[in-house]
């Protein structure tokens, strides 16, 4: 069974794991102990550079090991990730196509208390319109060892985001869910309605199928870690099947999971598709579970949205 | 240095003028002035101090070199071809749709070995090129090329800490200092002089000298490389458009042409260079 951890602690811990290998650098920008490369940096010192609070700097320093063959690992919050050094990802990562991979942490709202300034809502949006960027939102501390491996064997630019909060280990439960880069996972079956989600919307949307099933709705489940390139399969069979979708992230509902879903459903199975998400606003410091219920971020509005959807068939 | 080989490197110093004039006239774009102030240096580079072969552009122990100042791709292309990476020929292909040779460096260029364009990163590149030939042991040298307006950007002084905090001391970074940007010449829109005593402070050996000296930038080039635990930067006095002069010290030509009569005159000031240094 998977613990329930952040995953950016199941991420520390999966980069000692799979990190003995020669090839992989380490990247912090003083948060070492946030990001839990610390694990990495006490096991392969060698390995880990600490950059400082320099994170353009960290960025490209990563890039020009990557020119010389290195699989270059860069940590920061998501929000330093994705914004702050967006230009030196697109051009110095993306656009020569170097093996640097980004780690975003301290994603969305629950960086809780720190407030809106760190609460990143806008990675995956900015991140998945890069060319050439893979993005990977894993959901809990299974999906993050397995998706920390892929990534690892992946050659190329990666995006990948982690969360501050312990998380509830739903994964490993399903008994032929296997993690593959690009190829979301179907964790319940249903034909009302299906509910898309990453991150730790995931466990949410499960919930969500519990409360629908207790209406007579069936729901399925899709657990859609990769958010670039899309599986776009999935998506399209979920449409045909179901007749209506909801989508769920941890992120502004304008240019992320529900944009990248809506993107394949308009052009193929026209259904009606709904979304959770922030609703296009800054944060606010508070608990991480007050600010999942204050943003409409719970189970109840995922079943509400799925309702809606279901009732635009 | 003896009188051949100085002469050597002047020689080529004036053909990848030409080279990248020609470069430019064809695409009807591309930027002159900063092309131009780099002949000398990259001469001296590329026919002289860097461990490359063109036979072998990607072997894993060459001397690396970040343009950081991408925008003067036109001298760093004509350097290449020049130095036999690839035809001569081909940069007739600059700027053109199929072709690898965008107006700004590209590491898929053979010879090139980052991209740049946007300002300010280059530096960063070159000391993560500096540190991992030292994490990992193959002992090459890593070069950068910053442009002296371009070090107005946050991001090199960043850099500049971090090489001197880890003591990069096979990183060598020169500044082109022309004395112009864009807009009009440093004093006016922002001065970041000086320019040398930032370095230092943040640990680097720094040497000046003139950039349009062969001998000169040769010799810091070895005072360089014998230099322990720390990095170089060789702050280079030089001319904007260095060669022609129609475009010496003139900030139309940052990113302008000559216009239609012109360029006869400019090629036969380049042309006259060559044959004094041939004969």
């Amino acid at each position: 069974m998977g613990e329930n951890i952040s995953t950016r602690e199941a991420y520390g811990r999966a980069l000692v794991e799979f990190g003995n290998n020669e090839k992989i650098y380490v990247f912090d920008a003083d948060l070492k102990k946030c990001t839990m490369t610390t694990y990495f940096a006490d096991k392969y010192p060698e390995r880990f550079f600490n950059i400082g609070i320099a994170e353009a700097n960290m960025v490209d320093v990563a890039a020009g090991f990557a020119t010389c063959g290195a699989t270059a690992l860069v940590h920061t919050f998501a929000i330093f990730a994705a914004g702050r050094v967006y230009d030196q990802v697109r051009n110095d990562v993306a656009y020569p196509g170097l093996n640097v991979k980004v780690i975003g942490s301290h994603a969305g709202l629950t960086v809780g208390e720190d407030g809106a300034t760190h609460q990143c809502i806008e990675d995956i949006s900015l991140m998945r319109t890069i060319p050439g960027m893979t993005v990977i939102v894993p959901c809990d501390s299974n999906e993050v060892r397995l998706a920390t491996k892929a990534m690892l064997e992946y050659e190329g630019p990666c995006y990948f985001r982690t969360g501050r909060p312990a998380v509830e280990c739903v994964t490993d439960t399903f008994e032929d869910y296997k993690f593959e880069i690009g190829k979301g996972v179907q964790l319940t079956d249903g034909k009302d309605v299906t509910i898309i989600a990453c991150g730790l919307m995931v466990q949410e949307a499960l919930k969500a199928g519990k409360l629908l099933e207790k209406e007579g709705i069936r729901a399925r489940v899709i657990d859609m870690h990769t958010i670039k390139p899309i599986d776009r399969d999935i998506i399209i069979r979920a449409a045909k099947e179901t007749g209506a979708i909801v989508t769920a992230e941890e992120h502004n509902i304008i240019g992320g999971l529900g944009a990248a879903v809506s993107e394949v459903v308009v052009a193929t199975e026209n259904v009606p598709v709904e979304f959770v998400g922030v609703e296009d606003v800054f944060g606010h410091s508070a608990a991480p579970k007050v600010l999942l219920e204050k943003y409409g971020l719970t189970p109840e509005n995922i079943a509400e949205k799925a309702k809606r959807a279901i009732a635009r068939k | 240095m003896n009188s051949n080989k100085k002469k050597e490197l002047e020689l080529w110093a004036a053909r990848i003028r030409k080279t990248a004039l020609q470069t430019i006239q064809t695409a009807g774009s591309g930027h002159i002035g900063g092309s131009f102030s780099l002949g000398e240096i990259l001469s001296v580079l590329y026919f002289d101090k860097m461990n490359i072969d063109p036979a072998d552009p990607r072997k894993a122990d060459r001397d690396r070199l970040v343009l950081s100042k991408g925008h003067c791709s036109p001298a760093l292309y004509a350097a290449l071809a020049l130095r036999g990476f690839f035809p001569v020929e081909h940069l007739s292909t600059f700027r053109q749709i199929d072709s690898d040779l965008s107006g700004h460096v590209e590491i898929h260029v053979p010879g090139v070995d980052m991209s740049a364009g946007s300002l300010g990163q280059g530096l960063s590149v070159a000391v993560g090129m500096a540190m991992y030939s030292k994490a990992s042991g193959t002992g090459n040298r890593a070069f950068c090329i910053l442009g002296d307006g371009e070090i107005q950007e946050g991001q090199v002084w960043e850099a500049a800490m971090c090489a001197g905090f880890y003591k990069t001391d096979n990183l060598i970074a020169f500044v082109d200092n022309n004395k112009l940007q864009l807009d009009g010449s440093l004093e006016e829109v922002m001065s970041p002089y000086p320019i040398g005593e930032k370095f230092k402070a943040f640990g680097w050996n720094v040497l000046e000298v003139d950039g349009h000296d062969v001998e000169q930038i040769a010799d810091a080039v070895e005072l360089a490389k014998v230099v322990k635990g720390k990095p170089t930067v060789i702050v280079a006095d030089t001319v904007k458009g260095k060669g022609v002069s129609l475009f010496e010290n003139n900030v139309d030509f940052h990113g302008g042409q000559p216009k239609t009569d012109e360029w006869p005159v400019c090629f036969a000031e380049l042309d006259a260079k060559i044959a004094e240094l041939e004969g």
